[in-house]
Order: structure tokens, then sequence, then C-alpha cells
């Protein structure tokens, strides 16, 4: 086989906004999937019974889970809000320079807001409490 | 007409004649997980409590238990077009084939797994 193009090459750029908020892209994104690998965890917990359910609430309730949904919450609201900026461009619009800078920014200023947002209300559903 | 050699269609070098697809597939997942994710993290962190009665009570409910399965079902395909694509860029060779094999595996256990226990306990199977 000859050799294909490889992508992508990290280390040769200047980091710029854009590839910020693409790498954080992939990144929550993949954190997302294991938030996922939980999610099915927890449900199947409930479906087998209290009994089940209780083994897992000692796991899912230990101050390092707690950790990992305040990591979830970010990644969410992340990936949502660099979601609707990637839906955004394929109607043809914001692809300009400056444009994509801007929402860039915009995206993670809105990120970090929304996750202070569900972050409070998960904190006081007592889901983020120790 | 194509333009492709005989030779390089052997090798399997050149598109594969499935990015749309999979450019639309994450498209359409990605819209429909907007208003289902929204809709997940508010419902549940509108529960009084996160104890087991509460929590089957709720994926009891009609509703609850359709939005759930769409969810899980629609964010694990998402999720594996995505991981695929991280695959794809940063595990080459034989290796790459054998990661993307595991990773539709695992996916498509996540979806089944998940709307099993959404069904087993929306239709009263839970003890």
């Amino acid at each position: 086989m000859p050799a294909r193009p490889l992508s992508p090459h990290l280390s040769v750029y200047k980091l710029t906004y854009t590839m910020i908020s693409s790498g954080l892209n992939r990144i929550t994104g993949l954190a997302l999937s294991l938030g996922l690998l939980l999610l099915v965890y927890w449900l199947m917990a409930v479906a087998g019974g209290a009994q089940s359910f209780a083994r897992a609430a000692r796991v899912l309730s230990h101050p390092l889970a707690k950790l990992v949904y305040a990591g979830l919450i970010v990644a969410f609201c992340y990936h949502l809000t660099a979601g609707i900026r990637h839906l955004v461009w394929d109607t043809g619009r914001g692809l300009e320079r400056a444009q994509s800078h801007a929402s860039a920014k915009l995206v993670i200023g809105v990120s970090i807001l929304l996750s202070l947002i569900v972050g409070c209300c998960a904190y006081l559903a007592g889901a983020l409490r120790p | 007409m194509s333009l492709r050699t005989p030779l390089g269609r052997v090798l399997g070098m050149g598109a594969a004649r499935e990015g749309v697809h999979h450019w639309w597939t994450q498209r359409l997942t990605a819209i429909a997980l907007v208003p289902l994710s929204v809709w997940f993290v508010v419902s549940l962190l509108a529960l009084p409590a996160f104890d087991h009665a509460t929590v089957s009570a709720w994926m009891a409910q009609s509703p609850t238990a359709l939005l759930l399965a769409l969810f899980v079902l629609i964010a694990a395909w998402h999720s594996r077009l995505g991981v695929g694509v991280v695959v794809e860029d940063y595990v080459h060779g034989g290796l790459k084939t054998v990661a993307l094999v595991i990773v539709t595996f695992v996916h498509v256990l996540l979806a089944a797994a998940g709307v099993f226990a959404v069904l087993k306990v929306a239709l009263g199977g839970a003890a």
C-alpha cells in the first residue's frame, strides 16, 4: 500500500481559536460517549430492581463520580453549543475567517455560561453534592 | 464513466462512496439530539430524588420511556459515527479495522441495553 495522506497534523500549526474549538468538540464528544456508557449502566441498574440499583448507587454517588458528572455537564454544554455552530455552518453561513473566529469565542463563552446554569441546577437537584 | 483503473479499484484506493451518507447521518442524529438531550438533562434534574422508586416511576411513564429509548438509540448512533472518525484519524493499518469493529459492537450493545432497560421498566418487568 502506498503512503496515504494522514490527518490531523497537530504540531505544525499555530494554535488558533478555531483549532481549539474544533479539538474541544472532539474531546467533549469522546467524553460524552463515556457518559453514554454511564447512562446505560444506570438504566440497567434501574431495570435490575431495587437491589441492583442500590449497588449501582453506591458507585454512582462516590465523590469521584460527582467530579465525572461535573465534567460531563461541561462536555455536554460545550458539545451542544459547538454542534449548533456546526449546523449553522452546514447552511453555508459563518464560514468566513473572521466569522468563524468570532463564533469560536462565542461558543466558548456560551458553553461556560450554560455549564454554570446546568451545574447550579444539578447542585440544587443534589446530583453534584458530595 | 469511471476514470479509476481496475487495479486502483481492487486495491481499494480512493473514495469508498459512503462519505455523504456518513455526513448526512451525523447531521440528522445531531439535529435530533438537540431537543432530546436538552429534554433528558432538564427532566433528569427536575426529578425530586434519585432513589429507585422515583426513577423507575419516571421511566415507566410512556412519554419518558419513548423519549429515553430514542435518546439512547440516537446518542449511540451519533457516538458511533463520532468515535469512528476519531479511530480512523489516529489508528492505522489492520488495528484500525479491529478497533472499528469493537467500537461498532460496543455501541450496538449500549443501544440495545439502554432500550431494553427502558422497555423493561416501562412494561412493568422491574422487580
